[in-house]
C-alpha cells in the first residue's frame, strides 16, 4: 500500500552523512517529502526524520539499504507506530495595523506566538503536526502571506513503543 | 598476517619479504616520521603485499615513503589498469586488493573500477591523494571531490583530515572492504595530511560503529529450509559470487552430494561447484544453457544462494519459476526482495547457513528430476558448427580449456567472447573464472588478469578478450612485459564488437552501426611490447599456436582469426521468460 512514510534514521555525525542518506534516496527512486536533521541523546550521534512515501516493499528497501550505510546506527519505519510527529513553521504574513486585531482572532485557537512585528506585517511561529500548519496557513493567505519557512517534520516514537518498533527492524 | 585479510589461499614467499631493518626484531617502534611513513607502516601491518597504483603530485609523499617499504608496487600504464588488477588480485585471492593514486585525474580515472567493484563485490581499498585541506573547495589544480563522486559506487569512503584518525580509517577500510557482502573503500589523503609530521600508532582493532554483519541464520529458518527441502519433488540450487565470497563451495559440494540437488550456476558463481559434477545443469539466464533455463523454470523449490536475482539472470520478472517455493539467503539484507518476493528470506552468511542444513541430513527423492534435466540436457547441449577450415570461438575455448587441463584461471573481457568463455570452460574450483559481471565492463579482463597473474605467478592465467575489449586497456601489455608476468591473452578476433553486432542482427535488421572494428597487427603489438605475438586462422594452427603459448614462459597475445558473425546461443531475448530462450537463428 502505496502511504506517507516516517522514517527515523540515527546516523554517526560525520561530515556527508546527509548526502550519503539523501543521495540512497535519490538514486533508488525514492522521494523525499521532507527531511530534519540534528543533534539525537547521544554526542556524535544525529537523528534525521525523512518524510516519504511508497508501499510495503519501497519500506523494505529503505530499511535495508539505508541500514546497510556504515555511518547508520538503526533506522524504523514509524509509519505503523504511534508517533510524535512535529513540524515548524514561520509565517510572516501582511498585517496592516487596521487588519491586527482580526488576525490575532485567527491567531488565538492555534496557539502561536507572535515572534516579529513590523509595521506593515508580523511573523508568526507555528508547531504542530502538518495538517494544522497548513490550516493556519489557509487562514491567513486572504490577508496576503509574505515568506513561510517550514521545517519538516521531526518525530519520535510515543514512550512505551520503542521497544515493539526496534523488534520489528 | 593479519586480522583483516581473508586468509582464503597460500601467501607465496617473495612477495611478502621482509622490510630488512623494520620488522626484523622489532623493538623499537617503526621508525616514522610523517603522515605518509604511517600510511605506508600500517598498510604493511593491514597485510598488503602489494599495490597497484600511478603516482602524481598529491600522493608525493606516499610514494617517497613506498620507496623504502617492501611493499611490492606495480606501475600500470593507466589508473583503471590499476584498479582492475587490483581486483583480479582480490578475486583469485580472497584477499583486499589495494590502489594507490593521485588526485584529480588520477583518482577519476579510478571510477570504472570502483564502480565494477562494487557491482561485483570485490574487496579493494582505494587510496586517492587530494589536495592540502587548505585548497579543497577552491577548485584547486587537480582537485576532485571523488568522494561525492564515488559516495553511490563505493561501500564506504574517507577523508582523512587528522593524522590522528588515519589507523582507525584504514583499520575499518581494511574490515569494510572485507567482510560481511565484500567491496570497495575509498581513503582520500590530503596532501598536507600525508606530507605533515606523525608518530607511530599501531593498527588498531576495527571499530565501524554502525557497521553490522549478518552471520548464522535462526535454526528456526534452517528448519524452515530443510521442510521444504524434504517435500519437494524438483529442488534446484540457484547459486552465485557470495558462495565463492564466503568460501563456501566446498560445503555446497557437500550439500548437493548429500541431497541430490541439481545446480545452476550465474555468472559469477562460476566455479562455485565443479562443472564436471553430473548435477551441474550450468549457467542460467540470458546465455544459460537449455537444460538451466527450463530448469528454473520447471523447479518445485529454487534455493538461491548467495545470489542477486539480476535481470540477465531472472528474464522477464512476472514469468521467472512461477511454480517454485522459493528461498533466498544472501548475506546482504537489501538484495532479499528487492527483485523477487521469496517465502523464506534468510539474512546470513551462507557458509554458516549450509553447516547447519547438512546437519538435517536432507534425502528428498530427486530421481525422476535429474532424470528430466537430463532429457533436457540431451535435447539441446552446447553445441556449435565446427569446421576444419573455418575457426569458431567456441572451439578456441575448448583448445584452451584442453591444453591447459581445464585448470588454467580464466579472465574475460566482456561480450560473446566472455559468454562463450563461461559456457566453454569447465570450471571446476572457485576463484577460478573473473569476469566482469554486474557493470559488463569492457577494458576489465587484461588488467584484472594481470593482477591475477600477480597473485598467482605459478598459475596459468589466461584472458580471453575480443579485439575490441582489449583495445580498452592494451597499454597494460608494457606493464605485464617489465613485471615478467607470464600470463597469456587470447584475442577472440571477430572483426567486430560482436555481442552489440549480435543484437543488431537480432534486434535492429542487421544495420550494423559503428559495431564493425578494425585493430593493429596484434602479432605486431605484441612484438612491438617486447612479448610474443602468434596468429592462427584455423583449428589446426589454433591447437598449435595454444600449445606454444602455454609451453612459453613469458607473456603472449594469441590472434584467434575467427569467422564472423557467429552468435552466443542460447538466448533470452530482453523482456522474454527464460523458457522462451531462442536456440539459433534463423534470418526468415
Ligand atoms: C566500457 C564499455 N563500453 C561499451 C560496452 C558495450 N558493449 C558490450 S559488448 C561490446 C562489444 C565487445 O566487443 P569485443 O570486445 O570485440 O567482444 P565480442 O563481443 O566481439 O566477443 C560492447 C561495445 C561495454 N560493455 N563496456
Amino acid at each position: 500500500m502505496d502511504i506517507e512514510r516516517t522514517f527515523s534514521i540515527l546516523v554517526n555525525d560525520r561530515p556527508g552523512v546527509l548526502t550519503r542518506i539523501a543521495g540512497l534516496f535519490a538514486r533508488r527512486g525514492f522521494n523525499i517529502s521532507s527531511i530534519t536533521v540534528g543533534s539525537a541523546e547521544e554526542a556524535g550521534v544525529s537523528r534525521m526524520t525523512i518524510v516519504s512515501h511508497g508501499d510495503e516493499a519501497m519500506a523494505m528497501q529503505v530499511l535495508t539499504q539505508v541500514g546497510k550505510l556504515v555511518d547508520v546506527l538503526d533506522v524504523i519505519d514509524m509509519s505503523k507506530e504511534k508517533i510524535v510527529k512535529r513540524e515548524l513553521a514561520l509565517i510572516k504574513v501582511k498585517a496592516e495595523s487596521s487588519k491586527r486585531q482580526e488576525i490575532s482572532h485567527i491567531l488565538d485557537p492555534f496557539r502561536v506566538s507572535v515572534v516579529d512585528v513590523g509595521h506593515s506585517s508580523i511573523t508568526v511561529q507555528i508547531t504542530g503536526d502538518e495538517e494544522k500548519i497548513d490550516a493556519l496557513i489557509g487562514l491567513l493567505r486572504p490577508y496576503g502571506i509574505i515568506e513561510i519557512s517550514r521545517t519538516g517534520a521531526t518525530a519520535l516514537l510515543r514512550s512505551g513503543t520503542e521497544e515493539a518498533s526496534d523488534a520489528a527492524v | 598476517m593479519n586480522q583483516f585479510i581473508k586468509e582464503t589461499d597460500t601467501v607465496h614467499a617473495g612477495e611478502g619479504a621482509t622490510d630488512s631493518a623494520q620488522t626484523v626484531g622489532q623493538v623499537n617502534p617503526p621508525n616514522v616520521k610523517t603522515g605518509a611513513d604511517l600510511l605506508i607502516t600500517l598498510l604493511k601491518e593491514a597485510g598488503v603485499e602489494v599495490i597497484f597504483g600511478y603516482p602524481g603530485g598529491a600522493v608525493l609523499p606516499i610514494y617517497d615513503s613506498l620507496y623504502d617499504s617492501s611493499i611490492r608496487h606495480i606501475l600500470t600504464r593507466h589508473e583503471q589498469g590499476a584498479i582492475h588488477a587490483a581486483e583480479g588480485y582480490a578475486r583469485v585471492t580472497g584477499k583486499t586488493g589495494v590502489v594507490l593514486v593521485t588526485s584529480g585525474p588520477g583518482a577519476t580515472n579510478l571510477v570504472t573500477g570502483i564502480a565494477d567493484a562494487y557491482m561485483d563485490s570485490t574487496p579493494v581499498v582505494v587510496m586517492t591523494g587530494q589536495v592540502t585541506m587548505e585548497s579543497i573547495g577552491r577548485d584547486a589544480f587537480q582537485e576532485a571531490d571523488i568522494m561525492g563522486i564515488t559516495m553511490p559506487v563505493t561501500k564506504h569512503n574517507y577523508q582523512v583530515r587528522d593524522i590522528n584518525d588515519l589507523p582507525q580509517v584504514l583499520a575499518d577500510a581494511f574490515y569494510i572492504a572485507n567482510s560481511g557482502r565484500p567491496g570497495p573503500v575509498l581513503i582520500d589523503l590530503p596532501k598536507n595530511i600525508t606530507a605533515g609530521p606523525a608518530t607511530y600508532q599501531p593498527l588498531p582493532q576495527p571499530a565501524a560503529r554502525g557497521y553490522k554483519i549478518p552471520t548464522a541464520p535462526a535454526k528456526e529458518q534452517v528448519e524452515a529450509i530443510a521442510q521444504l527441502i524434504s517435500g519437494a519433488k524438483k529442488p534446484l540450487l540457484y547459486v552465485g559470487g557470495g558462495i565463492i565470497s564466503s568460501g563456501a563451495s566446498e560445503l555446497l559440494r557437500q550439500f548437493a552430494k548429500q541431497t541430490q540437488i541439481p545446480v545452476v550456476s550465474t555468472l559469477m558463481g562460476l566455479g562455485a561447484y565443479p562443472a564436471g559434477d553430473e548435477q551441474f545443469v550450468g549457467m542460467l539466464g540470458m546465455h544459460g544453457t537449455y537444460a538451466a533455463n527450463k530448469a528454473i523454470t520447471d523447479c518445485d523449490l529454487l534455493l538461491a544462494f548467495g545470489v542477486r536475482f539480476d535481470d540477465r539472470v531472472t528474464g522477464k520478472l512476472q514469468m521467472f519459476s512461477l511454480h517454485s517455493k522459493k528461498v533466498h539467503v544472501d548475506i546482504d539484507a537489501a538484495e532479499i526482495g528487492k527483485n523477487v518476493q521469496v517465502e523464506v528470506p534468510v539474512v546470513a552468511n551462507i557458509k554458516d547457513t549450509l553447516e547447519m542444513l547438512l546437519q538435517h541430513h536432507l534425502h528428498p527423492d530427486t530421481k525422476d528430476w535429474l532424470a528430466q534435466l537430463k532429457a533436457w540436457d540431451n535435447e539441446w547441449p552446447l553445441r556449435y558448427h565446427g569446421t576444419s577450415d573455418d575457426l569458431k570461438p567456441q572451439q578456441v575455448v575448448e583448445l584452451l580449456a584442453k591444453h591447459t587441463g581445464g585448470q588454467a584461471i580464466v579472465t574475460t573481457e566482456v561480450g560473446q567472447h566472455q559468454m562463450w568463455a563461461a559456457l566453454f570452460y569447465p570450471y571446476s574450483r572457485p576463484r577460478q573464472f573473473v569476469t566482469s559481471g554486474g557493470l559488463g565492463t569492457m577494458g576489465f579482463g587484461f588488467p584484472s588478469a594481470l593482477g591475477a597473474q600477480v597473485a598467482e605467478p605459478e598459475k596459468t592465467v589466461i584472458c580471453v578478450a575480443g579485439d575490441a575489449s582489449f583495445q580498452m586497456n592494451i597499454q597494460e601489455l608494457q606493464t605485464v612485459v617489465e613485471q615478467g608476468l607470464p600470463l597469456k591473452i587470447a584475442i577472440i578476433n571477430n572483426r567486430f564488437l560482436g555481442m552489440v553486432r549480435q543484437w543488431q542482427q537480432f534486434f535492429y535488421e542487421k544495420r550494423y552501426a559503428e559495431s564493425r572494428i578494425s585493430s593493429p597487427d596484434f602479432v605486431k603489438v605484441a612484438e612491438a611490447y617486447g612479448a610474443l605475438g602468434l596468429r592462427a586462422t584455423n583449428p589446426a594452427e589454433a591447437e598449435a599456436i595454444i600449445a606454444q603459448a602455454i609451453a612459453h614462459d613469458g607473456p603472449v597475445i594469441m590472434d584467434f582469426v575467427v569467422k564472423e558473425e557467429e552468435n552466443v546461443f542460447p538466448m533470452v531475448p530482453p523482456g522474454k521468460g527464460n523458457h522462451e530462450m531462442t536456440l539459433e537463428w534463423s534470418e526468415e
